[in-house]
């Protein structure tokens, strides 16, 4: 595998930066939804889209030390070990992982992929891998039982599927701009 | 540094952090085999003598369970309806006392010093083609970058609010990334100028 | 002394540089042009950051080709927008961050930051996060941060261009006073005039190389 370069690690803590600027934000009022939605699982998704799975996930996880670390980087202003070690803990440690997922899957697209592609891959890194250590968190840590984990985390799947819509033409029109970047 | 601490002179806070989150490991697993009301009941005790140990009020100590609130009830509606009540308290309580314990640890070590101790621990990405300099230049790259990145975001929606497309998430997304991939560019000019070098 | 031989620039097909022969002795010269005029890449060739598609850029004898690490010793580099040269969250973190690349003893590294935070009026924000500086002192930071590093050179790119006219004269005062010697890319002009040899950039080609009257005049002549 090979080092990172002084251009890898700048894209890494920008991407690091970016997400814990979208949940500085308020929540982003999704035009066509009621349902105001969190940006930060957003910065999730282009991250691994637009840097790929090394550096993707990298970049997520510097943002889950420096939360890990006290600073109040998750929406709301939450930071620290409670987070972590509270019921909803493991949908941030699934943010590493999500990122590297979609960055490998994104890297494996003929042509960088298109928005169609990308969505995809937004969504099995972004929904799939981030679930896949929240459940079980919720169920370990919770206590909650299995179905009743599963059926509450459903309720923000269509959310996020939105976010992984935004994310695909994003990331798409960004790598139009800047086709430099998936030559890495 | 901007974080959730909280300084005071107290034992608590003079701990090493290294020796905080071990001794939050140790409690963490620990909890688990807890499962009778009254010893879970003495260990919240013990938990919240912790903070007082700490000179941090009480109120404090309940701020960090309010925003588990919504969670918690669901929590603890869940294994009233599937398990029974005994067991819902139990859980709920094992909870706060996750979440207190924790809180404990960030509120009592500075930001600066927990990535230290995090820098040491993390030699585990060497494979990764990650080492220590790297990783503590990258975290405070990423520390440097948050304000500069807020400022940005704000901004963009500054700029979008006057042409009238303040709602849409992708008129925010792609200036916002367009912008700050140029600025990776002069970034990394910038350390290498400066004699950096990632060999 | 730099010296930029028959220097040819292209990035893909467009030729930014098109033939550029300057040997740059005195002690303070400017750089002038329109945007997409060339400077800002002419800038980055002085220090290794860019090395040219064709010619030789030698700086007090080095080719930026052969030796970019001892040429950006010498060399040091003032970017235009402080929050992208600013590495670290903290003033005096900030200004170690070179020396410490550069593997000195702990001791020189505070005895040469505190001079430097001396130098340039920061002693009073020693431990301050960066983010919270006014622009002006931004600007400094980012100064005191390369000549920290003693560097015999200092190429400066627009460095008062995102400045209002109080920080833009602060800053040019600065840069007036260095006893290291200076090349300042910049369309301000009041920068531009305070210099001894002004060099007028268009199209990639060096149009004009006087002193500063006869440059200036020449610049905004083409300018419309």
């Amino acid at each position: 595998m090979t080092t990172l370069s002084t251009r890898d690690l700048v894209h890494c803590a920008l991407f690091a930066a970016i997400v814990a600027a979208l949940g500085l934000l308020p929540p982003i009022p999704l035009a066509f939804i009621p349902v105001p939605v969190t940006a930060q699982t957003l910065g999730v998704m282009l991250a691994g889209a637009l840097l790929g799975a090394k550096r993707g996930g990298l970049a997520l996880v510097l943002f889950v030390l420096l939360v890990l670390a006290g600073l109040p980087l998750l929406a709301g202003g939450r930071g620290g070990f409670g987070v972590v070690l509270g019921p909803t803990g493991g949908f941030l440690l699934g943010f590493p992982l999500g990122a590297f997922v979609i960055g490998w899957l994104a890297e494996r697209l003929p042509r960088g992929g298109n928005v169609l592609t990308l969505f995809v891959a937004c969504a099995l890194g972004g929904i799939g891998a981030v679930y896949a250590l929240g459940v079980p968190w919720l169920v370990l840590v919770g206590g909650l039982p299995v179905e009743k984990a599963l059926y509450g985390s459903l309720a923000f799947v269509p959310g996020d599927l939105i976010k992984a819509g935004v994310a695909a033409f994003a990331a798409a029109a960004v790598r139009r701009g800047y086709p430099t970047l998936a030559a890495h | 540094m901007l974080g959730l601490y909280l300084h005071r002179e107290s034992p608590v806070h003079a701990l090493p952090a290294g020796w905080k989150l071990a001794g939050l490991a140790v409690a963490a697993t620990g909890v688990f085999f807890v499962t009778g009301p009254a010893p879970l009941g003495a260990a919240l005790l013990a938990c919240l003598g912790l903070f007082a140990l700490a000179w941090l009020p009480a109120r404090t100590a309940a701020d960090q369970l309010r925003p588990l609130l919504p969670i918690l009830l669901v929590l603890f509606a869940a294994q009233a309806a599937f398990a029974d009540w005994e067991t819902a308290v139990v859980v709920t309580a094992r909870v706060c006392l996750l979440v207190l314990l924790s809180a404990l640890v960030t509120l009592t070590t500075r930001a600066s010093e927990m990535i230290e101790t995090l820098e040491r621990v993390l030699g585990v990405l060497r494979p990764l083609g990650v080492n220590a300099g790297k990783l503590s230049l990258m975290l405070a790259l990423t520390i440097r970058l948050i304000p500069v990145l807020f400022d940005l975001v704000q901004e963009i929606r500054m700029a979008q609010r006057a042409r009238g497309v303040e709602r849409s998430a992708l008129a925010l997304l792609v200036p916002l990334l367009v912008k700050t991939l140029r600025m990776a560019d002069t970034l990394g000019d910038a350390l290498e100028a400066r004699g950096y070098d990632p060999r | 002394m730099i010296e930029l031989r028959n220097v040819r620039h292209r990035y893909g097909e467009r030729e930014v540089l098109r033939g550029i022969d300057l040997t740059l002795a005195e002690r303070r010269v400017a750089i002038v042009g329109s945007n997409g005029s060339g400077k800002s890449t002419l800038a980055r060739l002085l220090n290794g950051l860019i090395v040219p598609s064709e010619g030789q850029v030698l700086v007090d004898g080095l080719d930026t080709r052969k030796d970019a690490k001892a040429v950006r010793r010498r060399v040091g580099f003032v970017f235009q927008d402080p929050d992208v040269q600013i590495v670290y969250p903290t003033v005096e973190e900030d200004v170690a961050f070179g020396l410490k690349n550069l593997r000195l003893p702990r001791d020189e590294i505070t005895r040469r930051v505190d001079a430097a935070l001396e130098r340039f009026g920061l002693t009073g924000h020693r431990t301050w996060p960066a983010h919270l500086l006014s622009g002006g002192q931004k600007q400094l930071l980012a100064i005191a941060s390369v000549l920290v590093l003693e560097p015999a050179h200092v190429v400066f790119d627009e460095p008062t261009t995102l400045l209002d006219l109080r920080n833009r004269r602060a800053i040019a005062r600065v840069i007036r006073d260095l006893p290291e010697t200076a090349i300042v890319v910049s369309h301000d002009l009041d920068l531009v005039a305070e210099a001894e040899r002004v060099i007028v950039l268009d199209e990639g080609r060096v149009v004009a190389d006087d002193a500063p009257g006869p440059a200036i005049a020449a610049y905004v002549a083409r300018m419309g």
